[in-house]
């Protein structure tokens, strides 16, 4: 039998072939998590990384950012890109600088809670890995925290398999700048224009970013400047702790294991926010747990118990001040700068709160101007102040777009679909912990709370897009209702004046006298005017009926069609 | 220039009437009879369509009906000239005649035919005269032929003697006389294509006949004519239609006047006339239940429309046939008679139904 000439492999064979994988060779196996699936969306991602860092980094520094973009094209080959991305920030402390740069899952971001634009910490490092994949080159870091002190020069790998940095180069060098942060990395990349563009995301993030001033040298080595309008500092966020509704059994688990508290109590009260010591209490009751109980004894049963109990027991919401939005002004002002158009508004909705997280939404909306007529709105998504470009169909954003009645704001919507229009829609999401549907941070979650709080953002802007459209839609109607009467009072005259024998003069100056008193009348009729299918459109009803009848050849009624 | 005949002068005194209007710094204004199935009245003592006296008014300071007011002016206007320098305009041209932009627009004063159309024949009803004393004609439509002779602006004619086409029907028919009349009835058919083949069996020289038809739509022309023959020469008029909605209005319209039109019932409207087929028992008598053509949704809505019809509705033998249509879901055209062959419809279906005198009322 075959079977028998199987060789049996042991476990202890088996266990031969078993090793650890390392964080950094599991992503080189799964690049697309990390949004470097294909060459165009590589250099995207690297851009997006390392703009979104310094633009983090100029923020906790109170600093208002300057922030140089640069991608050309190397000489040897037509697929590698030379990328540089330059900032005014804070810069970063000598010892610091290989770790940040050269080992995935190194940061300062994942640990807390606070509205930021990066939140795992695996961005610059995933495009450092995967320069040094696509390329062979080390990336060139140069630093420097103060004008006093020298600026440090590095060129580093990445070792894959122990995720750790590998130092090329260390060196001091001058640098003109008092400080900040310089990144310059080659890699296989492919530039092309689009809605998916490094352009347009620059573009973008300037519209959210008016204190941000950006210059950009494309691959065809113009110089695009985005200028800063804005010379106020966003609002720091604040980082706050857990709400109890937000955080999962597991994770509660392993707080419950590093917790210093000495009692259940102790340990709630100061591990999430909303708990006081009768919350406290209450939730140990529930859970039949000894409010003195040590944390680090908790068992598991007991640890569900008191995750159950959390949910249950009404707790408040947390507090929104942690939360920094735009603003609606400098959403406008953004607007104003980037996009051509006639009528701009904004709106920034209270905070709400989902899952525990607080949140909170904004609307800009941009309408007419040079915008293109015909063709669907132009939909601008933002987490964080961070534009998303890719999977709009997946997104709580688009859903709620979708879900809106744009007919009521005066623009066209087909069933299911984006309204069209001369318009730009940009819808933005802070959060501490925003909800996307997978690790590439292109599409928000849909959370029914989340959408509620979009669509009552998007109506609000609607309603004010819609009181303009109506009021200039009128405005041009009556003028053009005055002007369609003045045009056919000299028609009517002349065939009436041959009809009656009256002179055409006497008929025009009395119609005319006729026209000024009865215009305002005339204006406030509210059928509007539709110049070449008026006859069809507005004859009584008993006309339009009998008009349908003479169309309708077969209809039967023949005698009043003939040719 | 010619004195002013009747119709200028209606036409005038509508000018001058809105002339008094404008001096007056009033909204000028024209009243006109709704022409439409709510202002017709089924007149059962002389069974034919009447209008009522529901009327609309045109204002010209109105959004709605500036366009339709100018329209109404200017074609008045167009009669006006038409009739002072004696000659005679088709519809066609009255529409080119009105049809120009107006300057510093786009606006057409008319876009469509149908618009000009319209406004002529509410004019018919604002001066009582009709389309042909306001000089406007519509184009010749249909043919004739039998054993008739005609005279018609000093030319004998005889429909028996004109060849394969006919004598063309022109719009006008006041003018001819008839000079001999040697038919025992009239046979009106909708289709030009049937009368061909009529015509060349001789159907009219076997059966001592007039046969006529006209394509489709009967004009007015050819309504007057068949109501002449019918008053001056007593002769029944027989009406060969499809088995469909449309061909049933098409008897409806020779026989009680048409919606449209119903300000003229009196000079068209035929109450006398019969309706020869094709019926629902021909279909099952002459086996063309093969040759059915499915009923499609606005064949139907048709027929529910014609069954509520005042002058339908109390007719159990017509309302036998609405319903038969419902039930086989199905038209049939006149020409489903060929099946049994290209002389069947003259040698056997004609001379028996009329032979039995098979007729619907």
């Amino acid at each position: 039998m075959a079977e028998k000439e199987v060789k049996q492999v042991t476990a202890e064979e088996l266990a031969k072939s078993q090793r650890e994988i390392s964080v950094s060779e599991f992503f080189v196996k799964n690049k697309h998590l990390l949004g470097f699936d294909n060459p165009r969306k590589a250099l995207l991602t690297t851009i997006k990384e390392g703009v979104d860092n310094a633009l983090d980094a100029t923020q906790e520094a109170r600093i208002l950012p300057e922030i140089y973009v640069e991608v050309s094209p190397l000489p040897d080959s037509d697929s590698r890109f030379k990328v540089i991305i330059e900032d005014n920030g804070p810069g970063i402390v000598k010892e610091q600088i290989p770790k940040i740069f050269a080992k995935l899952l190194y940061g300062s971001k994942f640990h807390h809670l606070r509205q930021s634009r990066g939140q795992q910490g695996i961005g610059i490092s995933a495009a450092v890995m995967y320069a040094q994949l696509t390329t062979g080159k080390p990336t060139k870091i140069t630093a420097k925290t103060s004008s006093k002190k020298p600026a440090h020069y590095y060129e580093l790998h990445l070792d894959t398999q122990k995720n750790e940095p590998e130092v090329v180069i260390d060196r001091e060098i001058q640098w003109e700048k008092d400080h900040g942060v310089k990144i310059e990395l080659e890699l296989e990349a492919k530039y092309q224009k689009g809605q998916q563009s490094i352009d347009e995301y620059l573009k973008q993030t300037a519209i959210v970013n008016p204190h941000l001033h950006l210059s950009y040298k494309n691959p065809e080595g113009e110089l695009i400047d985005f200028p800063r309008v804005v010379n106020q500092h966003p609002k720091e966020p604040k980082e706050i702790k857990p709400h109890p509704y937000g955080v999962e059994l597991g994770i509660l688990m392993n707080m419950l294991k590093d917790s210093t508290a000495r009692s259940i109590s102790g340990f709630l009260q100061t591990e999430f926010s909303r708990i006081s010591a009768n919350t406290a209490k209450e939730i140990c009751e529930q859970a039949h747990i000894d409010p003195s109980a040590r944390p680090e004894r908790i068992a598991r049963e007991e640890a569900d118990a008191l995750y159950r109990a959390m949910n249950s027991v009404k707790i408040m919401a947390p507090s929104t001040d942690c939360l920094s939005p735009i603003t609606a002004e400098a959403i406008e002002s953004g607007l104003k700068k980037e996009v051509n158009a006639e009528f701009y508004t904004a709106i920034t909705r209270p905070p709400a709160v989902y899952r525990g997280y607080p949140f909170q939404v904004e609307v800009g909306l941009a309408y007419g101007g040079s915008l293109e007529q015909d063709d669907f709105v132009k939909l601008l998504r933002f987490a964080n102040r961070v534009p998303l470009q890719y999977e709009q169909s997946a997104c709580a954003i688009t859903k709620s777009v979708l879900q809106t009645a744009w007919k009521n704001y005066g623009l066209n919507q087909s069933k299911g679909a984006l309204p069209t229009g001369p318009a730009v829609v940009l819808v933005h999401i802070v959060s501490v912990w925003v909800p996307f549907t997978s690790e590439s941070k292109e599409a928000i979650a849909s959370y029914p709370e989340i959408i509620k709080e979009i669509k009552l953002a998007l109506q609000e802007a609607g309603r004010k897009l819609g009181a303009y459209i109506r009021k200039n839609i009128r405005a041009r109607d009556q003028k053009e209702r005055a002007n369609l009467f003045e045009r056919y009072i000299p028609e009517l005259a002349s065939s009436l004046s041959n009809l009656s024998g009256e002179k055409k003069e006497i008929i025009l100056e009395n119609l005319e006298k006729k026209l000024k008193k009865e215009l305002p009348l005339l204006l406030g009729q509210a059928q509007p005017v539709q110049q070449t299918t008026e006859a069809k459109k507005e004859p009584k009803p008993q006309e339009k009926k009998e008009r349908k009848k003479i169309k309708e050849k077969t209809l039967g009624d023949y005698d009043g069609s003939e040719e | 220039m010619a004195a002013k005949s009747k119709t200028e002068a209606a036409l005038e005194t509508l000018g001058k009437d809105i002339v008094q209007q404008v001096k007056a710094l009033k909204n000028p204004e024209i009243t006109i009879p709704i022409r439409a199935l709510s202002n017709v009245e089924f007149n059962k003592k002389t069974k034919t369509l009447q209008l009522g006296d529901k009327e609309g008014k045109r204002t010209f300071f109105n959004v709605g009906h500036a366009k339709k007011f100018m329209q109404t002016i200017e074609v008045a206007s167009i009669s006006k000239n038409l009739l002072q320098e004696e000659k005679h305009a088709s519809l066609r041209d009255v529409f080119y005649m009105a049809k120009r932009t107006i300057p510093g627009t786009k606006i057409n004063i008319v876009d469509e035919q149908v618009e000009s159309d319209a406004v002529i024949e509410d004019l018919e009803l604002i001066t009582e005269f009709s389309r042909e004393q306001l000089h406007v004609n519509a184009n010749k439509n249909g043919s004739v032929a039998g054993k008739v002779v005609i005279e018609d602006k000093g030319d004998i004619i005889d429909w028996s003697k004109l060849g394969s086409g006919g004598w063309s029907i022109p719009s006008n028919v006041e003018e001819i006389s008839f000079k001999k009349v040697n038919a025992k009835f009239v046979l009106y058919m909708e289709k030009a294509a049937v009368w061909e083949n009529l015509h060349e069996h001789k159907f009219w020289d076997k059966h001592e006949c007039i046969i006529m038809s006209s394509q489709g739509q009967t004009t007015r022309g050819i309504r007057r004519l068949l109501q002449r023959i019918s008053t001056e020469h007593n002769l029944p008029i027989y009406v060969l239609c499809d088995f469909d909605a449309y061909g049933f209005y098409i008897y409806s319209v020779i026989k009680f006047g048409s919606i449209n039109l119903a300000h003229i019932s009196e000079k068209m409207a035929i109450p006398s006339v019969k309706y020869l087929g094709i019926t629902s028992s021909d279909i099952e008598k002459y086996g063309l239940q093969k040759h059915l053509i499915k009923l499609k949704e606005h064949d139907l809505s048709r027929l529910k429309q014609m069954k509520e019809y005042q002058w339908f509705k109390d007719n159990k033998s017509w309302q036998k046939e609405f319903d038969a249509m419902k039930r086989l879901e199905a038209k049939a055209e006149i020409q489903a008679l060929s099946s049994r062959g290209i002389s069947f419809m003259s040698n056997t279906y004609l001379p028996e139904k009329i032979k039995k005198q098979e007729f619907l009322d």
